[in-house]
């Protein structure tokens, strides 16, 4: 939901290693570090954090140029370096960033068009109480909305909650919280998943297999997600449960429900991240004021930095309420995180459904990654797999949505390189995608049909 | 591709229009149609074209103002391969997406008296058109860049040409090959604009 730029200091402190990569540059990190506890370094840091904020580089290549372009723009403080820097990697991040969003998608739509399960229709959540089979079309239209009303509010009052729990400290509860909702969601729903593929499929499993393979599945993600873990199976592991969670809404949504839902999600997130009273900028701010990452549960990073020799006690420390902070962060940097959090732990009547932990603690400032709430995965492939499921058959319909929720996260990542500072992911790419849906299953497809009948190019 | 959707959307929703408006059982006046809306979405995509070329423009002007030595990391002509690879891509896809979903399942080509060639000839045309945007990319850029109009005009024409070709389908040689012989020309065109010339080429094939 929210792409977010870290202005938060402790980035550069939090050198913990959570996860064990990366020890290639450890030995130039510890000493930029500490020239940046200087005070005006500080500044510059925070600075240049917040210019890149959510990017984070690759690993190695970028460790090594940053350090050295480090030191001279500590010290002359050169805006236009950075900005050059920013929009140099900015597109390396928006690559970053592309192909997660592309395999979730990838991922989604394989499934709704192979797996029937998906499509079937098998009742609805208790969220959406509204039955959509109604004779009238005003009576259906009515029940979507009121559908969509009664999820926002849920999704509201989970994020104030969240927001509440993280104002009083309630870091255990928090963290209690996702843990339970990661299980559910990487247990409980691969074992549904792979039970449907495997019936899709004609494949045959025993049990003692399938209780194996789940198992190990599952406590290596909730390792990798939780704790440490190498950052491309983190990443792995973000991306498919955001597939999951997807699959989960496409399924148990009504379909004008989904398509009202998904407008309305966009509006709350727009105001929820950038009004002063909305929840998740409250809850940017808080952990903001008081130094802490967000939850890594629920956001995505697209490059982490950690350092394996950083053995400073006050780290150590920091290890174990870490997650917590991180998990904080990632409700700020999300947004929208916690909104979806909210919905999908309502969906999944489970604690806050694990969003990728994303946070990790760059290492330097120069470590840009973006970052980019888990909801925002999920809710863009609701909309790509919708497209799928829904439009007729058609692939043109997909393809186009695809290409315009690419296109609006690249203008959101752009917007992002100029406004420096957290914001929502979803507003501008649900709406080129609700357009382009709408007007591509409408308008083109009946003209691009008519064309390939006829065999006409153009 | 973006600005390719886009100008797809609008050149569909005027062809939509314009049949709605218009009487459904009137076979030729459908044909005449269809006709209208495949010139003005050529039409429209060279517009849209010409928009991508401005604001790519702009950014390159940014890129420059920004960098140090005062040149941009990319040059108007990897900017416009690009371009003629996204419209290529992006149109390609369109046309053949639908097919190759299709050709996956069961069925005969041509079971009811149309051509058995039906997916093969659709095939090498999505081909060279997606060719041919490249290269019209590239020529349409440098026409931009270099104010030359008669270059941009002669992509807008090779444009119009191609489609129209495919108005002889299922007569294929009438469309597949003026499309072949016209992408050839474009692709030396387009490289001999792009710097390269016979002794590159020579250089290049016996890999001096």
């Amino acid at each position: 939901m929210i792409t977010f730029m870290n202005n938060s200091d402790s980035e550069e402190e939090p050198c913990n290693e959570r996860t064990s990569l990366m020890s290639a540059e450890s030995p130039p990190v510890p000493s930029y570090q500490d020239g940046l506890q200087a005070s005006e370094a500080g500044e510059v840091q925070a600075h240049r954090k917040r210019r890149t904020g959510r990017s984070r580089s690759p690993n190695n290549i970028a460790d090594g140029d940053m350090s050295d372009s480090g030191v001279p723009v500590r010290e002359s403080a050169l805006e236009n370096e950075e900005e050059e820097l920013t929009l140099k990697y900015g597109a390396k991040h928006v690559i970053m960033l592309f192909v997660p969003v592309t395999l979730c998608m990838i991922v989604v739509v394989a499934t709704i068009k192979s797996v029937r399960f998906y499509t079937e229709k098998n009742g609805q959540l208790i969220y959406t109480p509204f039955s959509e089979d109604t004779p009238s079309v005003g009576q259906r239209l009515l029940n979507s909305v009121l559908n969509t009303i009664i999820m926002i509010s849920v999704i509201v009052v989970m994020t104030v909650f969240l927001v509440l729990l993280y104002k009083y400290r309630c870091y255990k509860f928090i963290h209690g919280w996702l843990i339970l909702s990661s299980l559910m969601l990487l247990f409980l729903f691969t074992y549904i998943y792979l039970g449907e593929v495997l019936k899709t499929y004609n494949v045959a499993m025993d049990y003692p297999t399938l209780f194996l393979v789940i198992w190990n599945f599952g406590a290596v993600g909730m390792i990798c997600i939780h704790w440490k873990g190498p950052l491309q199976l983190q990443q792995a592991y973000l991306i498919m449960i955001s597939a999951l969670m997807a699959l989960v809404f496409i399924k148990y949504l009504p379909e004008w429900s989904a398509w009202v839902i998904l407008g309305a999600i966009s509006i709350y997130d727009l105001m929820a991240v950038l009004c002063p009273k909305g929840p998740l900028r409250m809850l940017v701010e808080t952990a903001q004021e008081r130094n802490e990452p967000i939850f890594p549960a629920l956001i995505y990073s697209s490059a982490m930095m950690w350092t394996v020799g950083m053995a400073k006690p006050d780290t150590a420390a920091r290890g174990p309420s870490q997650q917590m902070w991180d998990a904080a962060e990632d409700g700020r940097e999300d947004h929208r995180s916690p909104s979806h959090t909210d919905s999908q732990m309502s969906e999944t009547r489970s604690p806050v459904p694990t969003r990728p932990i994303t946070s990790f603690e760059e290492l330097e400032e120069e470590e840009r990654g973006v970052k980019l709430g888990l909801g925002d995965f999920i809710f863009y492939s609701v909309l790509v797999g919708k497209a799928a499921a829904t439009a007729s058959g058609d692939w043109n319909t997909t393809l186009a949505c695809f290409v315009a929720i690419l296109i609006g996260l690249c203008l959101t990542l752009l917007l992002l390189a100029v406004f420096k500072k957290a914001l929502p992911a979803l507003p501008i790419s649900i709406t080129f995608g609700l357009v382009f849906y709408f007007s591509t299953d409408n308008l083109v497809r009946p003209f691009m049909d008519t064309l390939a009948s006829h065999q006409l190019y153009i | 591709a973006f600005f390719w959707l886009v100008s797809l959307l609008l050149s569909s929703l005027i062809w939509f229009i314009a049949v709605k408006a218009s009487d459904p059982r009137d076979e030729s006046l459908q044909k005449g149609l269809l006709i209208f809306g495949v010139m003005f979405s050529v039409l429209l995509q060279e517009a849209f074209r010409f928009l991508y070329h401005k604001l790519l423009r702009k950014a390159i002007e940014g890129l420059v103002a920004l960098s140090e030595d005062g040149c941009s990391p990319i040059s108007i002509q990897q900017m416009a391969y690009v371009a003629g690879v996204g419209f290529g891509l992006m149109s390609g896809a369109f046309s053949m997406i639908n097919l190759l979903a299709d050709a996956l399942g069961p069925g005969t080509v041509g079971i009811h008296g149309d051509s058995q060639l039906y997916f093969l000839t659709s095939a090498f045309m999505t081909m060279v058109l997606i060719f041919l945007h490249t290269f019209w990319g590239i020529l349409f850029f440098h026409g931009c860049e270099h104010r030359r109009w008669w270059e941009i005009t002669a992509v807008v024409v090779m444009h119009l040409a191609v489609s129209g070709s495919t108005f002889c389908n299922p007569l294929y040689v009438g469309s597949l090959v003026p499309s072949y012989l016209l992408m050839a020309t474009a692709a030396a065109w387009a490289y001999l604009l792009s710097g390269g010339s016979a002794q590159n080429l020579r250089r290049f094939l016996l890999c001096k």
